[in-house]
């Protein structure tokens, strides 16, 4: 079997380095949290410890706030973007997935123009109402980070299926009587749907996992990156901090896994 | 022509969003450039905060596009071939490694980098090179250049084009290197561009593995945000923009090529 | 020409359709010229053109899937419907690709019309289950779109226009995706089911052999306006110019000098020697390859054979009557020619068009 030899040289560079760089460590990674003084209890630190299981809730939510409110700003631009020609369309396509090659660290500044002690907004409510409003540290600051950050990705993966669309779907559709609102819930986003779940995944996983901006904006929030960098740098319990990397890990894997896994079976119609 | 309420309010919706991605863009570019920012305009402008990020962080350009390129090249000698032979083997098998390689796409890039801070942080050599960033930055783009070559691969007819150049009597490494290689192109190219721009902006994971000796430019921008007054930041920042805004063209311009080829 | 005669007995439904002065322009581009059409209830109308010609917009309008360039051009059963959109104006629409839902199963394509009427669950089952009965799709009620064919496609996406009892019924080349065998097959059926309904229709198609076996009336279109409207048998046989004529069928044409009533041309050997009559003149004489029989005594033509192609039960025979002068036969194919052997022949008198010829 000649082929099947070249086969293994081929996937032998890639074979070597995930194992030496991403299984070995992962693996590692597992014990360290395993090595705790709780020993394997330390694997559920995340659930039992009030303090790191408030941190989960608040970085939960937050994403899953980030994720519906990407997904509903996200669906709507692409529908207007799509099946739509104007002078400039290209330009704008391009402003609005410019932020793309932006870390996390850049989207932070840029909530921090926005909305910092020196930001557009508090410079406008100080002019017209006296007073500067500032948000970019808190909570609400780090959910428009993460939405600067996803909206660019996840409206190129739905504008993607919404070009794809048919317009005589909607024409047929409409000469059957429906309305815009039907329309949107009988065909468009079931159409949309499994591009809808990929960005919405991707956008979740992101959320959580985020570090850049939240490094940049939540000196006073404990998202759950923040957590793990504190307990590994500051506490230095490098087990603790092992520990909720993996549950972290599990978790946003997890989402992508179940996204993949419907957008399928949607696909395929099942 | 009547235009329906709701095409209004997807209009309205599109161009905020559109000002909220792109008005601090504008206001970074403005406040790197302009004497004083808390003043306004009537301070003037100047390249003075530009040449002080030179001074102060030059290392870190230079450091960052370094990494870029080795990240590059190593990504293209182990993702290429990986690719190939996924694509090549097919089924459940390649499913499987095709998952496990990709994982660091899902897992987030703190995880990653205390799993290799854990392993490898004993080997001090190792630890303290700018090789320990790059591996970091590997990690993390491959999946996206193995992606980009198995995009093309699945639209291309591979196997009538290896079987020919086999009955021709060429073998299998250079029916790779003639035939296989030269029709993958368009996937290497944006999986190129995508793995620099990526590296060049990566900091989960490099905040991280970096040492003092070993900072690239996110991290120094970091650093910038933290401890900087806002003009060095803004004006760091600029030079970030400057970096990869050629990268987001080309890339554009390749999706762009690659569209009009398959209309064609 | 055509195959079926309106079913007497089939009660006539749906609305009369009529335009006046109907136009659409995009972008200062004229694509439909101000057009008068009056379509009775109950008539299948065939809009028959190449693309690009205005038909596909003309219907669209009727539609209302574009807005006319002014108001009051379009009315249904001399109500006007310029000012309802598609949504309210109650027309049943078939489109090339279908357009039919694929998070639907057949059957729920079919209903979706009665359900945004809010019609009543088992009033709705029993008119999909009858629709569906009545295109032959009753066994694949439950399947996804994905899981029928392309002919299957057709006949639900026809169910579910015919579902809501449309005002009148569009369609837009609804068989221009299917191949050809199946495309044969499913004109006839849909002409049937057209006619067995009794539905005004409107019918849109570049295929000359569509039109011909679906229309009661054919309106060929060019430029943006209709050339010529009239049954297929006129359009096929008087058509009202040379565009008419090449689009809908193969035209021999002869140009020349009318002396004496007679057009004549000279060849080696061959010639052409029409009675058409008249004054004299310089004069386009056409007809249709069918026109022409073999002679055995003074034929009124003598051309040299080039080439023969069969057609089965005919043979197409090109023939010149002088260089560069061809003309098409249709004859029998029981007949055998070999090139270079002279043919003559008698055309049917009835079968003679003169075109008006520009000075």
């Amino acid at each position: 079997m000649r082929s099947r030899h070249f086969d293994l040289l081929l996937i032998l560079p890639a074979a070597i380095f995930t194992l030496a760089f991403l299984i070995l460590p992962l693996a590692r990674l597992t014990l360290e949290a395993g090595s705790g003084p709780g020993g394997l209890a330390g694997f559920f630190v995340i659930l039992t410890e009030a303090r790191f299981r408030n941190s989960l809730i608040v970085t939960l939510v937050l994403a899953i706030v980030t994720t519906v409110a990407t997904l509903a700003v996200a669906t709507v631009a692409a529908q207007t973007l799509a099946h739509r020609k104007f002078p400039g369309r290209g330009l704008l396509l391009s402003m609005l997935t410019f932020p793309l090659a932006f870390p996390g660290v850049v989207v932070g500044f840029m909530i921090i123009l926005f909305g910092g002690r020196l930001g557009l907004v508090g410079s406008v409510t100080k002019s017209l109402i006296g007073t500067n409003v500032v948000f970019a540290y808190s909570l609400f600051g780090l959910f428009l980070g993460y939405l600067y950050f996803s909206v660019p990705r996840v409206l190129l993966t739905i504008l993607a299926a919404a070009e794809k669309l048919d317009p005589s779907l909607v024409e047929a559709a409409r000469s059957l009587g429906a309305g815009p609102v039907a329309i949107q819930r009988d065909v468009v986003l079931p159409a949309l749907f499994p591009a809808m779940y990929t960005g919405g995944a991707l956008c979740f996983a992101t959320a959580m996992g985020a570090f850049g901006t939240a490094f940049t904006l939540a000196t006073n929030i404990d998202v759950v990156p923040m957590l793990i960098y504190t307990e590994f740098t500051l506490a230095t319990n490098a087990s603790m901090a092992a520990a909720i990397s993996i549950a972290l890990g599990l978790i946003t894997w997890a989402a992508l896994v179940v996204a993949r896994s419907r957008a399928m079976r949607d696909v395929n119609g099942g | 022509m009547r235009i329906r309420w709701t095409t209004c309010a997807g209009i309205v919706i599109t161009a905020l969003l559109t000002l909220f991605l792109i008005v601090p863009v504008l206001l970074s570019v403005y406040a790197g450039l302009t004497v004083n920012y808390a003043r306004g305009i009537s301070a003037g402008f100047t390249l003075d905060w530009v040449r002080q990020v030179w001074g102060l962080y030059s290392d870190t350009v230079l450091r960052s596009l370094v990494v870029a390129l080795l990240t590059l090249i190593l990504t293209l000698l182990i993702g290429v071939p990986g690719a190939y032979a996924l694509v090549r083997r097919g089924g459940r098998f390649a499913r499987i490694v095709e998952e496990i390689v990709t994982l660091p796409v899902a897992i987030p890039g703190l995880a990653l980098a205390l799993a290799m801070i854990l392993l490898y942080g004993g080997f001090g050599a190792f630890r303290q090179s700018t090789l320990f960033v790059v591996i970091g930055h590997v990690l993390f783009t491959l999946p996206f250049m193995m992606r980009s070559v198995i995009a093309i691969l699945e639209t291309i007819d591979w196997r009538t084009l290896d079987e020919g150049a086999a009955s021709l009597g060429s073998p299998a490494w250079r029916r790779f290197v003639d035939v296989i290689l030269p029709n993958v192109r368009p996937g290497i190219v944006a999986g190129a561009l995508t793995v620099v721009t990526l590296s060049i902006g990566e900091f989960n994971l490099t905040w991280m593995m970096h040492t003092p000796m070993t900072k690239t430019l996110p991290v120094g921008l970091a650093d910038a945000y933290a401890s900087m007054r806002l003009e060095i930041a803004s004006a760091y920042t600029l030079v970030f923009l400057v970096m990869v805004i050629p990268l987001l063209v080309g890339v554009q311009a390749v999706a762009d090529l690659s569209e009009k080829r398959t209309k064609s | 020409m055509n195959a079926h005669t309106a079913n007497p007995t089939a009660a006539r439904r749906g609305s009369s359709i009529t335009t006046r002065r109907l136009s659409k322009t995009f972008n200062g581009v004229t694509v439909l010229q101000p057009t008068d059409l009056e379509i009775p209830a109950g008539e299948i109308l065939v809009l028959l053109g190449p693309s690009g010609c205005g038909k596909t917009t003309l219907l669209r309008l009727i539609a209302g899937l574009e807005q006319p360039d002014g108001p009051d051009m379009i009315r249904f059963d001399g109500e006007d419907v310029g000012g309802v959109p598609i949504e309210k104006r109650n027309v049943g629409m078939v489109f090339q690709s279908y357009a039919l839902f694929p998070n639907m199963t057949v059957a729920e394509n079919v209903a979706y019309g009665l359900k945004i009427r809010r019609i009543g669950r088992a009033q709705r089952e029993a008119e999909t289950r009858r629709l569906l009965a009545l295109v032959g799709m009753d066994e694949y009620a439950d399947r996804r779109i994905s899981a029928i064919s392309g002919g299957q496609r057709q006949r639900t996406a026809l169910a579910r226009a015919l579902a809501i009892k449309p005002r009148v019924l569009l369609l837009d080349e609804p068989l221009a995706a299917l191949d050809a065998v199946l495309r044969e097959r499913l004109r006839v059926e849909i002409g049937l089911l057209l006619r067995e309904f009794g539905i005004t229709a409107v019918y849109v198609t570049h295929d000359q052999a569509e039109a011909m076996a679906i229309g009661d009336r054919i309106a060929v279109m060019q430029r943006g306006r209709i050339a010529q409207i009239g049954a297929p048998q006129t359009i096929y046989h008087r058509p009202a110019n040379d565009f008419v004529a090449d689009f809908v069928g193969t035209m021999n044409r002869l140009e020349g000098r009318v002396a004496g009533g007679v057009l004549a041309i000279e060849g080696d050997g061959t010639h052409a020697r029409l009675d058409v009559g008249g004054p004299d003149r310089t004069a386009a004489i056409c007809f249709r390859p069918e026109a022409a029989r073999l002679s055995a005594g003074e034929a009124a033509v003598a051309a040299r054979v080039v080439a023969s192609t069969f057609f089965g039960a005919t043979q197409r025979l090109v023939a010149e009557v002088a260089p560069g002068r061809r003309l098409q036969l249709d004859l029998s194919s029981s007949l055998s020619f070999t090139p270079g052997q002279i043919v003559a022949f008698d055309i049917d008198p009835q079968a003679i068009i003169e075109f008006q010829q520009e000075a």
